[in-house]
Parts: structure tokens; sequence; C-alpha cells
């Protein structure tokens, strides 16, 4: 019985991905004229890597300014060379990829760090400097793109501020607990201001409650109106804050849904 | 905030510069053990072809002087009146090559003999009265190569008795000093390239230890030309610090060479270059070397770890 409802759910997942699948492409063509609204706006993208594995296999997509995506889907499904493509880790082998109005697709090697710093990247792994303090890790993405040292400062206090950490700030990395780390490099994603910021699984390793409150800061940064994409294989956080769910499998969109549900059993 | 992410400033701004300073030196003092390697990789390096060097250079220059000696002596027909003697000179001075044409007397060979031969020199003193001798054209070339070209065409010349400039031992001594000068050059070459190799190589793995931080670095915007500065910096003093130990090292050393090797030996065209102003210019070519490997070694193995 229950496997009869499951794959119902599926087949009608299938059957809305197909008529949003089909609304996009119209949608696109609208957009040529209106795209200044959207920040990520992908175009009929594939990705084959040089070793032959083919990962993404013509994906559509928009996500406007403010949004809040999740990204779902198995594992080696292509949901991380998804977000690679984003910011340019990967190019992509065929489609355009639209980031701002600007196609990163075929942009010159020295204007990536330029996107880059509009897109604050956090990883599972979180990716901190091991023998810099917590204060040194979020100044580090300040001190790159040349910023006054006073306003890195203020900048750095501000976030840490955020992300609830102000009195660890002259603790390194392995002083703090899995949770604060990832708060650290939440912090620096998000110090310089950028537009949109993507975060691969950041709640893979935390505990529950730890999780929440992570939750709750990507929901603060949202709120000031960044575009916040998280992909993860969590089903009771997407299931819990609902927001708009794009589920990738085998490298195609199955399923793109406002205020969807995880839709995987774990 | 948003207006430095339009437009990279391509003009260093004084602020980053002193950055990339301070990175560098915290670089250096922060990689401790592997700053001791690199820095000891260049150390002996540098003293491996600081000696060559002053070895190779030394051999050079006695090879120049032994070269510079050689002349062509035209040893003037007994029956050539002045005006034909003169003419011969002119005639000499017209061939492709000679440098200075330098005409001997009799008379003066005989002193010339007489004073080389020292006190057997006396028995000589018997010919000045009848010198059976003869007049000499002293014939030197520009090039020290073209001697025998140029003594095969004087002896071709009118009036000429013979010519002599030391044959079949000239062209032994050129080909040695040839062997002596592309051997010498080949092995400095060999050992600037092992020291780059080396240097690169530990400059790599000190690199290897920091990729993590270079992809951070990345991530978040930086650019290669801000990722690239610290170890240029750290290279560049990485080979400075390597030069140090090998300048003291020839500084000393040829000081003790050129003032107690140089008077014992006797023979005239052995000469060892001057401490002063030699040592120094080497030492400022050791200074050279070790700068270019270090810089080079950082530029060639940060490269690869820039394409994320």
């Amino acid at each position: 019985m229950a496997k009869d409802v499951i794959l119902g759910k599926y087949c009608v997942h299938k059957l809305r991905t197909k008529i949003i699948n089909g609304l996009e492409h119209s949608q696109v063509e609208v957009n040529q004229k209106s795209k200044g609204d959207y920040m990520i706006l992908m175009n009929d993208v594939y990705k084959t890597y040089a070793n032959g594995v083919t990962a993404l296999n013509g994906i559509s997509i928009d996500i406007k300014q403010g949004e809040f995506v999740y990204i779902v889907g198995p594992s080696g499904a292509g949901k991380s060379t998804f977000i690679k493509l984003i910011y340019r880790e990967v190019k992509p082998t065929k489609g355009s990829i639209l980031i701002n109005d600007i196609n990163i697709g075929d942009i010159k090697e020295k204007r990536i760090p330029l996107l880059r710093r509009d897109i604050g990247v956090i990883f599972q792994d979180f990716k901190l400097l091991p023998k810099l303090t917590v204060y040194e890790n979020i100044a580090f993405a300040l001190e790159v793109i040349e910023e006054s040292p006073r306003k890195i400062r203020t900048r750095v206090m501000d976030v840490l501020d955020l992300v609830g950490l102000k009195n660890k700030a002259r603790f390194i990395p392995d002083e703090l607990s899995g949770g604060e780390q990832q708060r650290v490099s939440i912090a620096r994603a998000i110090v310089n201001n950028p537009k949109i910021v993507i975060a691969d699984e950041p709640t893979g390793n935390l505990d529950p409650d730890t999780s929440w409150g992570i939750m709750k800061t990507f929901e603060e940064i949202n709120a000031r109106g960044t575009t916040i994409l998280m992909a993860t294989h969590s089903k009771e956080i997407v299931n819990t804050i609902k927001k708009r769910v794009i589920a990738i499998e085998d490298g195609l969109i199955a399923r793109d849904e406002h205020r969807g549900d995880y839709g995987y059993e774990i | 905030m948003h207006e430095t992410n339009t437009e990279v400033t391509t003009a260093m701004k004084f602020k980053t510069i002193m950055r990339h300073l301070r990175e560098g030196f915290k670089n250096i003092a922060r990689n401790g053990w592997m700053t001791v390697a690199s820095v000891g990789a260049v150390t002996t390096t540098l003293i491996l072809v600081g000696a060559f060097l002053a070895l190779m250079l030394n051999l050079n220059q006695m090879a120049d002087n032994i070269e510079e000696d050689v002349e062509i002596s035209t040893l003037i027909d007994l029956t050539l009146n002045e005006e034909e003697i003169t003419e011969l000179g002119n005639e000499i001075e017209q061939i492709n090559g000679v440098q200075t044409v330098v005409f001997s007397s009799k008379d003066d060979e005989l002193a010339n003999l007489i004073e080389s031969m020292g006190d057997e020199g006396r028995s000589w003193e018997l010919f000045e009265q009848d010198n059976p001798l003869n007049h000499v054209y002293v014939v030197k070339t520009a090039d020290p190569e073209d001697t025998i070209d140029v003594a095969n065409q004087i002896s071709d010349l009118e009036g000429v008795q013979e010519v002599s400039y030391g044959k079949g031992v000239v062209e032994r001594l050129f080909t040695f000093t040839e062997y002596a000068r592309n051997i010498g050059l080949a092995l400095i070459i060999g050992l600037v390239f092992t020291a780059i190799f080396l240097i690169s190589n530990t400059i790599k793995i000190t690199i290897m230890a920091r990729s993590r931080e270079i992809g951070i670095m990345k991530l978040v915007g930086a650019t290669n030309g801000f990722i690239r500065w610290p170890f240029i910096i750290e290279g560049l003093m990485l080979g400075i610090l390597g030069s140090i130990i090998p300048i003291g090292v020839i500084l000393t050393g040829y000081y003790y060479l050129a003032n107690n090797v140089s008077e014992r030996i006797s023979y005239s065209f052995v000469e060892i270059l001057p401490f002063n102003p030699f040592a120094w210019q080497l030492s400022l070519i050791i200074l050279g070397i070790g700068a270019f490997i270090g810089i080079w070694g950082s530029v060639m193995s940060v490269r690869k770890f820039l394409k994320v």
C-alpha cells in the first residue's frame, strides 16, 4: 500500500516537473527582455567531465533575487556540479548561465574573482584555515578583496554578532565545536555582503539543535534580501522550514516546487 | 561595499604591497623547517655554483692570458733592404685580422735572447760582433684564434724567410681552452638548473601544505596576482637567505686563495684574478642567481595551484 502511495506521489512529481519545465522554457523566452529580475538563470546547461562522466543533462532554471532554494536529490545526481557551476569552479559544457545578468560561461579568467565576490560559499567541511583565529578567518575574505582595515574591523564584528560568536573572535577553529566552526564559515561567506549565498550541506555534520540554529541564521540572511541556495539531505529541515525545492536526479531537474517537500525516503 | 566589486584595481595599493611583504615574511617564519630545507638547498647549490664560477672564470682568464701571449714571429729575409722591409710591414698590416705589427731588429732579438737565457746567455754575447739573426716582425692578431690563418698568409708573402708561432702547441692550446670553456659553461648551466629544480620542488612542498589556503583565497574572490605575490616574495627571500653563506664562503675562500696561493705559483700566465673586484662581482652574481632561482622556483610551483 505504502509503496503505491509513494509511487503515485512520484508520478505526480514527474508530471508536475514536466509541466514546470515546460512553463520554464516559455518563461525563459519572456525573460530575455526582463531578465534583470533573476539572480540565477540557467538555460539548457550540460556538464560532462573530462573523464567522460556526465553530471548534468540539460538543466534550465531561474532563481529570483531574495529566494531561498533547497537543492535536493540522491548522492551523485549532480547537486554538487550544479552548485559548482554557479561560482564557476566548473565550466558548463553547453548552455548558458547568467548570474546577475552576466553570462559566466564565457567570462574571462580575470573576471572570475569578481564573480566570486558576489557569491558566498559555505562548505560541509567548513574550509577554515586552522592556524588563523576566528576573527582572522573572517577578515581574510575582506583582505583578499583589499578592503580598508577599518572597514574590515567593523564588518567582521558585525557578522560575528550576527552568527553569535563575538566572544570567540580570538579562538582558533580547533577550539570550537562543529556548529561554531560552521557559523564561522557562514560569517566568512556573508562578510562581504554577497548577493548569493551557496551552502553545500551546511548541516551535514551537525547535531539537530545546532542545525536549527544554523537555519535560523540563514533565514536572517535571507530576510535581508540575499539569495540562498542550500544543498541538503535533511528531510526534516526541508519539510519543516518550507521553501522552494529543486530536486536533481540523473543530471536533470526532477522537481521544482514552491514550498515543496523533501520527497525522498532516507 | 560593492564599488570595489565592479572593477579590479590594477594599480596595486601601497597597503597591499605592505600586506604581501608581511605575508611573505610571515610565511618564511611560519614554515619553519621547510624554510630551513629550502635555504639549505639553495646554500648547497650556490656554494657549488660559486666555486665552479670562480674556477671557471679564473681558467678563462688564464686561457685568455695564454692566448694573448701568442704571437707570430715573421723572420725577414736577409736580402731585403730597408725599403722592402717597410713595404713587407705594410703588406702584413693589410692582412685581415692583424692587430699590431711591431718591428724588432736583429740586435733587439739577440738582446732578448741573451736576457731570456739568464747566466747561460753570456755565451751568446759573442754573436754581438756578427749577429746571425734575422730582423723580425712580431705580429699579433685581434682574435687569437686567427693566429694560424694569419701565419699561413704571412708565410706566402714575398721576402718572408720563415714564420713561427709555436706550431702544434698553439693548436693544442686552443682546443684545450675551448674544451675547458664549454665544459665549464655546461657544468654551470647544469648546476643552476639543478638548483632551480631543487628549490621549486621545496617551495612546491611549502605551497602544497597551503594549497587549502590558496583554494579558499580563490573561493572568496582573490585574484591570481594577489595570491602569487607573497609567494614570489617568499621565494625571493629564500633565494637571498640561501646566498648568504655561499657569499661568505666565497669571499673568505677567495681571500685566502688570492693572498697565499697566487704567490707560490711562478708561471707568468697563471695569474689569479684579484680579490677586489672579482670576489665582489662573483658575490653579486651569486646573489642574483639565488634571487632568480628563488623567484622562478616559486612562480613555477604556484602556477599549478592557481587553477581552481
